[in-house]
């Protein structure tokens, strides 16, 4: 099980992590969209990070809803509406939790993947965060099933996170700004599903591994 | 009157094509929602709300974004709105020739129901 506490924790760290890697985010950004992915992404958890003090004792999904508004209101690009509309949906799982067990945290992830896909309105393979996060997902959700131990189920989400942010270099966008830049896009990584395995990989070096 | 927001990444393009709607409707209820609040590009949650309050009376508003995440950001401004009762739509229209299109509906007293359904048949007006 992991605190409210630790939860402040993990977004601290996931605001540290995004801005480690600002840079990178935005060169991904850079041919395939319109250069901002991390100055924006940058933005939004530099909000983020200043609400988390206020928001000690509070439950679950009152954490991860005000995170999701914070990003919807401050990211400034599609990052905002997705990751924002994720974050809301995922609170909505952990609504009045004040401890966070490995099935709720992949319930969250859950939610959070379908409200990605209604916002985006897309699915996988075209070359979106969800080119991450499905896989990410599957991976977790059968090594729970295998019952494996939970730092283990983390590593193998992140893994496969990262595989799947790896293999959008072969995919052609037919969804964002990118979908413009059509066949031209191949070879370059997606932004989104980078920025996605940034902040599992997060988790896991979190030590939620405790869930 | 029915209220058209033009919700853009780009202030100026939002600000211009109010400006050049403006001009052949000038009666009607424009709002110009673009970029982020320094003036850079991007889309703007609470840009886009203010500029829906402005506009959006008893006839409710109708919403004309630009592409990607003005679409997305837009979406979540109406189902907030909507959440607070208001009458609010999105209309799938190319921006420039849609917006004139809303503009001279809005002008002329139409409803949102029917300003939303010429918009949508800017998609069939021809250049060459």
């Amino acid at each position: 099980m992991v605190s409210t506490k630790d939860l402040l924790t993990i977004l601290r760290c996931m605001a540290a992590a995004i801005e480690k890697n600002k840079e990178w985010l935005t060169d991904l950004d850079r041919p395939i969209g319109d250069s901002d992915h991390g100055i924006n992404m940058a933005r939004g958890f530099g909000e983020v990070e200043k609400k988390l003090s206020g928001l000690e004792g509070k439950d679950g999904g009152t954490i991860l809803k005000t995170v999701g508004m914070t990003l919807v209101s401050t990211v400034g690009g599609s990052a905002g509406p997705l990751y924002g509309s994720a974050f809301m949906k995922a609170g909505m799982a952990l609504a009045d939790k004040t401890e966070i067990s490995m099935a709720d945290f992949l319930d969250a992830l859950d939610q959070a993947v379908d409200a990605v896909r209604q916002r985006g309105k897309a699915q996988a393979g075209e070359k979106t965060m969800l080119d991450a996060m499905i896989p990410a997902l599957q991976a977790m959700k059968e090594a729970r099933g295998q019952k494996e131990a939970p730092e283990e189920i983390l590593k193998k989400g992140v893994e496969a996170s990262w595989a799947g942010a790896e293999a959008t270099n072969g995919l052609i966008a037919t969804k964002g700004r990118a979908s413009y830049v059509g066949e031209r896009g191949i070879g370059h990584q997606d932004p989104g599903a980078t920025s996605f395995s940034i902040l599992l990989e997060t988790i896991c070096h979190c030590k939620i591994g405790k869930l | 009157m029915t209220g058209i927001v033009i919700v853009s990444h780009c202030q100026k393009l939002a600000e211009g094509i109010v400006e050049l709607a403006r001009a052949v409707a000038p009666g009607a209820a424009l709002a110009a929602a673009g970029g982020l609040e320094d003036g850079s590009l991007g889309t703007s949650y609470d840009k886009i709300k203010k500029a829906a309050d402005e506009v959006c009376g008893d006839d409710g508003a109708l919403f004309l974004m630009d592409m990607g995440s003005s679409v997305m950001t837009a979406e979540m401004v109406l189902e907030e709105l909507k959440g607070q009762g208001k009458s609010i739509e999105m209309a799938d229209c190319p921006l420039v020739e849609g917006a004139v299109v809303a503009a001279i509906g809005s002008g002329a007293g139409e409803t949102m129901e029917q300003i939303k359904k010429s918009v949508e048949k800017a998609w069939e007006m021809r250049k060459l």
